[in-house]
């Protein structure tokens, strides 16, 4: 189990210091938890501190009860915390099977690396043996990104906005995606996102608004909440503003 | 053969053994071995160092290998290597240069390759350099190669400095004709106090003639790299130039492509781009559980591939 405890963090900006997580508190049991919240909530940079990627100014990271508050990136990674970035990255001369293959941590086939391909809508085929550089595009990447995770098949997988660049089509496959994981996996599935249809498949939602946590729990108790309002983020920003009052 | 040449051998033009089809294996200057076929034949010079290698027109599918390998300190090597490719045949030349130097004197080999790419012909050039030694005795090597493509004629030429060489200036010159294409993949990586010079220059004559040449480069250390690409259109052509380099620690890059339309049909590019490893870059590879000096090889590699 993932947990954070008392998470801070603050960023240096032009003006000074700038509070960007404010004192989060969660705990991730197993299953699929969404995180969700308005633009500027500090939901990828809770990503990237749960990945290591940015070390917090305050406050605790444990799993399955080790404080991993201090370990880098890999080793995260290797105790089973994995990341599908945002933006996805793009690098010359490495191809999407190379990708898949570094994944997995071991060789594998070209039918095993099609496999994860084929589970995010990508014909497999034509893809395999491509580059991983700007002749994709970024709804292809998203996908190649998301199959890398898969193919980690780690207890923590962790998604920034999965969904952001992929089209209507494709997005339905991916809330398919995601149930199989949920199903095949196990562990804890975390997923930012803005999206009501993933945050319909998810056990738990968490609410991020200014950097604070300003509500978490099952997606029954949540959820309502957040539809009910004419428009959900405008709704959870204006009590998240309320709330900082 | 000794095992040193044999362990050259195989890396600088994968040969384990014999290989099928013509060879020429070149050692310390003078001729180690070499076979022909019927429609390769392959002679001495009489005027000069170097041979001829004459390729029958119509040549289908043969593999033609062309080694040299230098494993006594202080030797220094020019040969003159003729290639005359018949009209409408396709081959695949793999030549190379491998330097063992373990003394402290310099080891040098020089090569000057010229190819005579008939009508319709097509042919992949390979060609790999590595240098290796305990001594501090420099491995220097400066091949020259001089390319003529004649009509619709294709020249693919694929030249890798794998490691080792203290010390290389690489000069291509190349007239395309009508019809003709030539493509160069070039791919470098430079240790310590290396310095690798590349300076290619295409003149596009023919109309409908095009060239495009790419080089990948990864300098490392204190090391120096100067690439210099001119493509001249003279008539109806395309031309691209691209360099691409990944500089580290102290290393220096400099990239100078040059394109020249002399022609109101000429279209042609170009393109370079050198800097460090992307920050981002080596964090994705490390969410995938991969030190930062892992994630930088694979990089590396992948960019060199």
């Amino acid at each position: 189990m993932l947990e954070l405890i008392n998470v801070s963090y603050n960023a240096q900006s032009e003006s000074g210091e700038k509070e960007i997580l404010k004192d989060i508190s969660l705990k991730f049991e197993e299953g699929f938890i969404a995180i969700t919240g308005p633009n500027g909530g500090g939901k990828s940079t809770l990503a990237k501190i749960i990945a290591g990627i940015i070390t917090p100014t305050s406050g605790k990271i444990l799993l399955d009860g080790e404080d991993i508050t201090a370990l880098s990136v890999t080793e995260r990674a290797k105790r089973g915390i994995s990341f599908a970035f945002q933006q996805p990255v793009r690098f010359k001369g490495i191809t999407v099977k190379d990708l898949i293959t570094l994944a997995c941590g071991k060789e594998i086939t070209v039918a095993e690396a099609c496999d994860y391909l084929s589970q995010v809508g990508l014909c497999a085929r034509d893809y395999i043996d491509r580059e991983v550089n700007a002749s994709l595009s970024g709804g292809e990447l998203k996908r190649i990104e998301i199959a890398t995770v898969l193919a980690r098949s780690t207890k923590v997988s962790l998604f920034d906005e999965p969904e952001a660049g992929i089209d209507l089509w494709s997005f339905n496959n991916l809330i398919n995606v995601f149930e199989k994981m949920h199903s095949k996996l196990g562990g804890s599935i975390i997923i930012i996102s803005h999206q009501e249809k993933i945050l319909n498949i998810a056990d738990k939602v968490a609410v991020l608004v200014g950097g604070k946590l300003e509500a978490f729990g099952a997606k029954s108790d949540i959820l309502p909440e957040l539809l009910n309002a004419t428009s959900a983020a405008c709704s959870v920003l204006t009590n998240g503003l309320e709330g900082q009052k | 053969m000794n095992d040193t040449e044999k362990q050259l051998l195989k890396i600088i033009a994968d040969m384990d053994g014999v290989p099928n089809g013509a060879y020429n294996i070149r050692s310390n200057g003078a001729l180690l071995d070499r076979k022909t076929t019927p429609n390769v034949d392959i002679k001495t010079k009489t005027d000069k160092p170097g041979i001829d290698i004459i390729i029958r027109p119509n040549t289908k599918g043969e593999v033609i290998h062309i080694p040299v390998v230098i494993n006594e300190t202080g030797l220094s090597d020019t040969v003159y290597n003729d290639f005359i490719i018949g009209d409408n045949a396709d081959v695949i030349i793999m030549a190379g240069c491998g330097i063992h130097n373990c003394g402290d004197n310099e080891s040098r080999h020089d090569g000057v390759h010229s190819f005579f790419v008939g009508k319709n012909a097509r042919v992949k050039y390979i060609e790999r350099h590595y240098g290796e030694g305990d001594g501090v005795g420099k491995n220097v090597m400066n091949p020259t190669t001089v390319v003529n493509i004649g009509e619709n004629g294709y020249m693919e030429m694929e030249t890798t400095q794998i490691k080792g060489i203290d010390d290389t200036v690489r000069v291509t010159n190349a007239t395309v004709a009508d019809g003709g294409t030539l493509v160069i993949k070039e791919k470098i990586m430079t240790h310590k106090n290396q310095v690798a010079k590349t300076d290619f220059t295409v003149n596009l004559i023919g109309k409908n003639s095009g060239a495009n040449v790419i080089s990948r480069s990864v300098a490392k250390d204190d090391s120096f790299q100067s690439f210099k690409s001119n493509i001249n259109g003279n008539n109806l052509c395309n031309g691209h130039t691209e360099c691409d380099a990944i500089i580290m620690d102290n290393a220096r890059v400099e990239a100078i492509p040059e394109i020249c339309a002399n022609h109101i049909d000429a279209s042609l590019i170009h393109e370079a781009a050198i800097g460090k490893i992307a920050g981002e870059q080596l964090i994705k590879l490390m969410t995938l559980g991969l030190t930062e000096q892992e994630a930088e090889q694979e990089i590396i590699n992948g960019f060199l591939k």
